[in-house]
């Protein structure tokens, strides 16, 4: 099992003290495609947040290789992030000021690759999503369909072993949903880098290969979904 | 932390991409710095336009003159006039041994000196070879009186400018024609250039200057002299001897040591003190408003960095969740704060030094305004301090920005 969580608890503390996460177990394999799925204020948001060392939990256990993810000071947190995760985020979360190729080169930019290799390496990514000739365009320039490819560029161009994105189609139309929920299969088939995936459309859900379903910060049911068969529309239609 | 030329790249991307926010911020600082280092240089400039004034004239200088008696003395009544005689200068430099130069002073004003054709109204001075030590001639010809002249009363004078344009208004020197004053002829044998405004005996412009032994035989003084001029020797506080000075003449001349009317004292020392009181304070000022006006540039460098920061919550939080450690994005701020409070701090220094040149070229006397290079390293350096300090605040609060926060601002 490459992602493990035992018992994961999490409470917002604050004037009203919010316990989001009650207890949540999960193991997700090296290489799965998987969703994640429930109504806002579910906990989806939260658990992403700890799957992807952006938050801390409070109770239990999260290991990621067997490794224990806990009480990591915020370098360590980082350099994790960096090296272990990328991140696709509904709002696409690209740096307005940089254009395509230099935001797909910020993570090289941290881990310290020089520059030529760091170019070299996004472009390649770039080609890769599609992007050659938008490479030297602003993300004020660009659809969102192809923001979001960007966001994929940059998440993949360290190569990570898990991905995860939160609600990636939240802000696109159904069409660009479809190419971009396409486009990330195709790179978990292709680079084999667990993807895990936090929306609340069924027809995003459908194109992974299990279901978690999250309710009032537990885990209410999980489904295999290899046959792609769990949308009423049918598989690869997104319906917004 | 790493510096190298990528992250500088970095920062030069953040400052230059987002212009108009590097330019507002930048300009507090630049204002600031301007207004220091164009006040400093134009107090100097202000300082030595004045200064001129004084050129030459010995800052430690005492001057006496006689006047009528106030108090009763001996049996003499009060409103007695006595006179300086030649007979003080030796007395004085026995009993007062602190003195450098003593030297008298004969005045006498309102002559008409005569060079041919041209006439020109300026005031005769009877003085000793010591007197240069007072009042510093600028020779532009010839030389000054010297112990000779006053011990073989030659008849030579040493003219003020504008006699010498009066009188010559040919130009060329001078030095070995005569001239008349009154009745007498005197052979010129120097011309004085000095424009103090501060001299013995109104200005040195207008001063025909001759041995005094002359003045005294010539104009019938016996041993009577007008002003006895006084330096003290190195180290030696004027004010200090004054007493003393007042001792000795008053048992020479009868007057009571206490009768402060009856001789009057000048001390420069004290009229320098205030001037330069005067500049301390003026130059306290410039400090004031200078400094006061940096640090005003600077914390709106740290208020709108602070706001950069916040508006940047989104961008930062991105940094971090793709792998910036808090080290790197304070590190990261802060360097873009002292980047930018050098650049503009550099236009600022740039800026003063053209327009201090340009003052002092529509000014035209030879008077610099500029600011001393030291003065625009020590600027450099404290623009380093600055930067770093407006940076600070917003550095750790950016630092303390977590990345989940880039996922919930939209």
């Amino acid at each position: 099992m490459q992602i493990e969580l035992h018992n994961v608890h999490k409470t917002y503390t604050g004037a009203q003290p919010l316990h989001v996460l009650k207890g949540i177990d999960l193991s997700i394999d090296k290489g799965e495609f998987v969703s994640i799925m429930g109504a806002s204020g579910s906990g989806k948001s939260t658990l992403l947040n700890i799957l992807g060392i952006l938050d801390k939990y409070d109770e239990g256990e999260y290991l990621i290789d067997g490794k224990l993810i806990r009480d990591l000071s915020e370098a360590q947190a980082a350099e994790y992030r960096n090296r272990l995760i990328g991140f696709i985020f509904q709002s696409f979360n690209l740096i307005s000021f940089k254009n395509a190729v230099e935001n797909v080169e910020l993570p090289l930019f941290y881990q310290g690759v020089p520059r030529r290799q760091r170019h070299e390496q996004a472009m390649a990514m770039l080609e890769r999503v599609g992007l050659t000739d938008w490479a030297e365009h602003y993300p004020n320039e660009m659809s969102g369909g192809q923001k979001q490819r960007v966001a994929i560029a940059r998440a993949l161009v360290t190569y990570p072993k898990i991905i995860l994105a939160d609600e990636p189609t939240g802000a696109l139309d159904s069409r660009t949903s479809a190419e971009v929920m396409e486009l990330l299969a195709h790179i978990n088939e292709k680079y084999g880098a667990t993807l895990i995936i936090v929306t609340h459309e069924s027809g995003v859900a459908n194109y992974t290969n299990r279901i978690i379903h999250i309710n009032d910060g537990v885990i209410g049911s999980i489904d295999d979904n290899r046959e792609h068969k769990s949308s009423v529309f049918g598989s690869r239609t997104i319906m917004k | 932390m790493r510096f190298d030329i990528d992250s500088c790249n970095e920062i030069l991307d953040s400052l230059l991409r987002n212009k108009r926010r590097s330019l507002l911020t930048g300009f507090g600082i630049f204002w600031g710095l301007f207004m220091l280092l164009f006040m400093l240089g134009g107090g100097d400039g202000l300082k030595a336009m004045l200064e001129k004034n004084f050129d030459g004239f010995a800052t430690n200088t005492t001057i006496l003159a006689s006047d009528l008696t106030s108090k009763p003395y001996k049996g003499f009544k009060e409103g007695r006039y006595w006179n300086l005689s030649v007979d003080d200068i030796d007395r004085l430099r026995m009993m007062v041994p602190e003195l450098r130069d003593i030297t008298p002073v004969i005045s006498l004003w309102g002559q008409t000196a005569i060079n041919g054709e041209n006439t020109v109204s300026g005031h005769m001075k009877g003085v000793g070879s010591s007197q240069v030590n007072i009042e510093a001639p600028k020779l532009k010809y010839g030389r000054f009186i010297n112990d000779i002249d006053v011990m073989q009363y030659r008849k030579v004078c040493v003219i003020g400018k504008r006699i010498y344009t009066s009188l010559f208004p040919d130009g060329g020197d001078p030095c070995g024609s005569f001239i008349r004053v009154g009745s007498v002829y005197f052979k010129v044998i120097g011309v004085d250039y000095n424009s103090s405004k501060v001299s013995i005996n109104g200005t040195a412009d207008e001063a025909i200057t001759i041995p005094f032994s002359v003045a005294q035989t010539l104009y019938h003084m016996g041993d009577n002299i007008h002003l006895i001029c006084m330096t003290g020797k190195s180290g030696v506080q004027m004010s200090t001897l004054e007493k003393r000075i007042r001792q000795v003449m008053a048992r020479q001349h009868q007057f009571d040591p206490t009768d402060e009317q009856a001789m009057f004292v000048l001390n420069t020392e004290q009229m320098f003190a205030i001037m330069d009181n005067l500049f301390k304070g003026v130059n306290f000022l410039i400090w004031l408003v200078g400094l006061g006006t940096l640090f005003a540039g600077a914390i709106g460098v740290s208020n709108i960095m602070m706001v950069t920061v916040k508006e940047r919550t989104t961008e930062i939080g991105i940094r971090r969740a793709i792998g910036a450690t808090p080290v790197e994005i304070l590190s990261q701020i802060l360097a873009e704060s002292i980047l930018l409070t050098i650049v503009a701090g550099f236009l600022s220094i740039m800026f003063s030094v053209m327009l201090l040149n340009g003052l002092e070229a529509a000014i035209h006397n030879g008077i610099s305004f500029q600011i001393s290079f030291g003065t625009a390293v020590s600027a450099t350096l404290l623009l380093v301090i600055l930067g770093a300090a407006a940076g600070l605040a917003p550095a750790l609060r950016a630092m303390r920005i977590k990345p989940v926060e880039a996922m919930h601002d939209e």
